[in-house]
């Protein structure tokens, strides 16, 4: 399901003394399969975008398209149960939603919301809580017993057991130790990859887009400052610099090298393996491309 | 939801209401309540209106905005103007449908109380427009300061309210979120059958619960590791100053006060 936002604007309680811009003229395309990656500061909308995703706000103004759903300031919209069937969000502590006595009572709440039977429901639980990463018999305790990581992964078991077609993480690591980070961002990979799962994830982490998306859109100040592959973004890095934007350690690496030798690498590496393949290359050959 | 519904709410503005003092506001809004009662004629009540809609416009806080937020409570004035309206059996007989029959008295009534209540609530809500919720506390602390010797507990109900003022917008953000995030996961909350709807409030409802009991705890660990040890001695970082402004302020209102006396019927 294609999702595009053309020149999208949102202000939080127009039309009061607290009125706040907080995107404008946004647009950006989400094709069928992606994986996306929004990055930018506290304050730069990146929340306030993901939000239209799913029409949980409607824009003041420009045209959300959702599959063949139109979302307008205007038109008043009915049954978006349908849009956010498909639509899965993941927002920032997704713990705090939890809220039932089990949690194979909380993962089915998703689903039979939307209309899937109570043995489907179940059965669909005891699929994802393997998909990230816990053991069956964790269905029968109260999500309020188990530690905060386990409860992070609880409640992203309860929105993929929706089945959406578009999966969209707002900062999924948020708060977790390292090794947690890598597990629940391996997970998703291994998701779009395997299911061809749309996903839009929000991140402060250049590290983690730069490792997973096929396309960056980086938000400044409420606008999309840049967009492009991971190569194309960091081919530049100094513009991200000055913006006060973390820029992957490679990269940086690469940077005061390049600088520091007079010499250009024939390629952008994003990761530390591509950088000392790059490095071993420039080395044997012996001096300057 | 939370948007545009407006008591309790602070908007920062730099007019003559926001500038005095909190304790000459608690004293002008509790003698306007009282005072409020005196009137029982269409000329004290226009005294009152007129009274009001000044010290509105003196808040700079736009009027459009004040009345906007003020419509939940439209229908709470329109339900007593209808009982009033019913109810009181004083006066010649305006007008009846079948048995129900309409006294001259009772559409009086209607209008003066329901006119009153907009009064009290429009008051009401100008003090908590124009002074943050530190500064009603503060005022209210040192205005009530005197029933210490009776052994109340006021600085500690003043720490109440503060905390409880303090955590109204966290609560109203948090809201906000867990409504998003179970509406993403397929709860609907402003339609479907009343039934449905009750129901959709426990998600919201548990979580609620839950983080408000951790952050009491957070809090109080935080105030304990930070040596708080209660209102003895303590002394004040925000200090109140009473200027010529709240004086000439109070002063109006008495004059009114008189004014209405001799007028009231």
């Amino acid at each position: 399901m294609d999702i595009s936002l053309r020149e999208v604007e949102y202000r939080y309680q127009a039309n009061t003394p607290f009125e706040r811009l907080a995107i404008q003229d946004v647009s950006i395309d989400i094709p069928s399969g992606i994986y996306l990656a929004i990055i930018g500061h506290t304050g730069s909308g990146k929340s306030t975008v993901l939000q239209h995703l799913n029409a949980i706000l409607k824009p003041t103004k420009g045209v959300v398209q959702i599959g063949d759903r139109t979302v307008t300031s205007e038109k008043k919209q009915k049954n978006l149960k349908e849009i956010r069937k498909r639509v899965g969000i993941v927002f920032q502590f997704p713990e705090h939603q939890l809220f039932e006595e089990t949690v194979e009572k909380d993962i089915c709440f998703g689903p039979m919301n939307f209309g899937v039977s109570e043995e489907e429901a179940k059965e669909r639980a005891r699929e994802v809580i393997k998909q990230v990463g816990l053991s069956e018999d964790i269905l029968s305790k109260s999500p309020f017993d188990l530690s905060g990581g386990q409860m992070r992964r609880v409640a992203i078991a309860g929105v993929l057991a929706m089945k959406p077609d578009v999966i969209v993480l707002d900062e999924p690591t948020a708060g977790l130790d390292p090794r947690g980070r890598k597990e629940i961002m391996e997970m998703f990979y291994r998701l779009h990859k395997e299911k061809q799962l749309t996903t839009v994830l929000v991140t402060h982490s250049m590290e983690d887009a730069a490792r997973y998306a096929d396309k960056i859109v980086i938000m400044h100040k409420g606008k999309v400052y840049k967009e492009g592959t991971a190569e194309e973004i960091f081919a530049s890095p100094e513009g991200l610099i000055e913006l006060g934007l973390d820029v992957p350690d490679a990269v940086r690496f690469q940077q005061r090298i390049e600088k520091v030798f007079g010499t250009k690498l024939s390629k952008t590496c994003l990761t530390l393996d591509d950088l000392t393949e790059e490095l071993t290359e420039l080395l044997q050959g012996g001096g300057r491309k | 939801m939370t948007g545009k519904f407006i008591l309790g709410r602070y908007v920062p503005a730099d007019s003559l209401l926001h500038r005095m003092d909190p304790r000459a506001k608690l004293i002008l809004i509790f003698l306007f309540v009282c005072v409020v009662f005196v009137a029982n004629n269409p000329v004290t009540y226009g005294i009152l209106l007129l009274y009001t809609f000044a010290m509105a416009l003196l808040s700079k806080v736009p009027l459009r905005f004040i009345l906007g937020g003020l419509k939940p409570i439209l229908w709470l004035i329109l339900f007593t103007f209808l009982l009033h309206l019913f109810l009181t059996r004083d006066g010649d007989v305006l007008f009846s449908i079948g048995r129900l029959e309409i006294y001259e008295g009772g559409v009086r009534q209607g209008i003066f109380i329901s006119l009153r209540f907009f009064l009290l609530i429009l008051m009401t809500s100008l003090l908590t427009l124009t002074t943050t919720p530190i500064q009603i506390t503060d005022g209210l602390e040192i205005l009530l300061g005197p029933l210490k010797k009776l052994n109340v507990p006021v600085h500690e109900l003043a720490l109440m309210m503060s905390i409880s003022l303090r955590f109204i917008p966290t609560l109203m953000q948090e809201t906000d979120k867990i409504m998003k995030a179970q509406t993403a996961r397929g709860v609907d909350f402003s339609s479907g059958p009343l039934k449905q709807r009750i129901q959709a409030v426990i998600p919201l409802l548990v979580p609620l619960f839950i983080s408000s009991f951790k952050r009491a705890e957070e809090l109080a660990v935080a105030m304990e590791a930070r040596g708080y040890r209660g209102g003895e001695g303590r002394t004040k970082f925000r200090q109140l100053h009473w200027a010529a402004l709240d004086t000439v302020m109070l002063l109006v209102l008495v004059l009114i006060t008189v004014l209405l006396v001799i007028l009231r019927t």
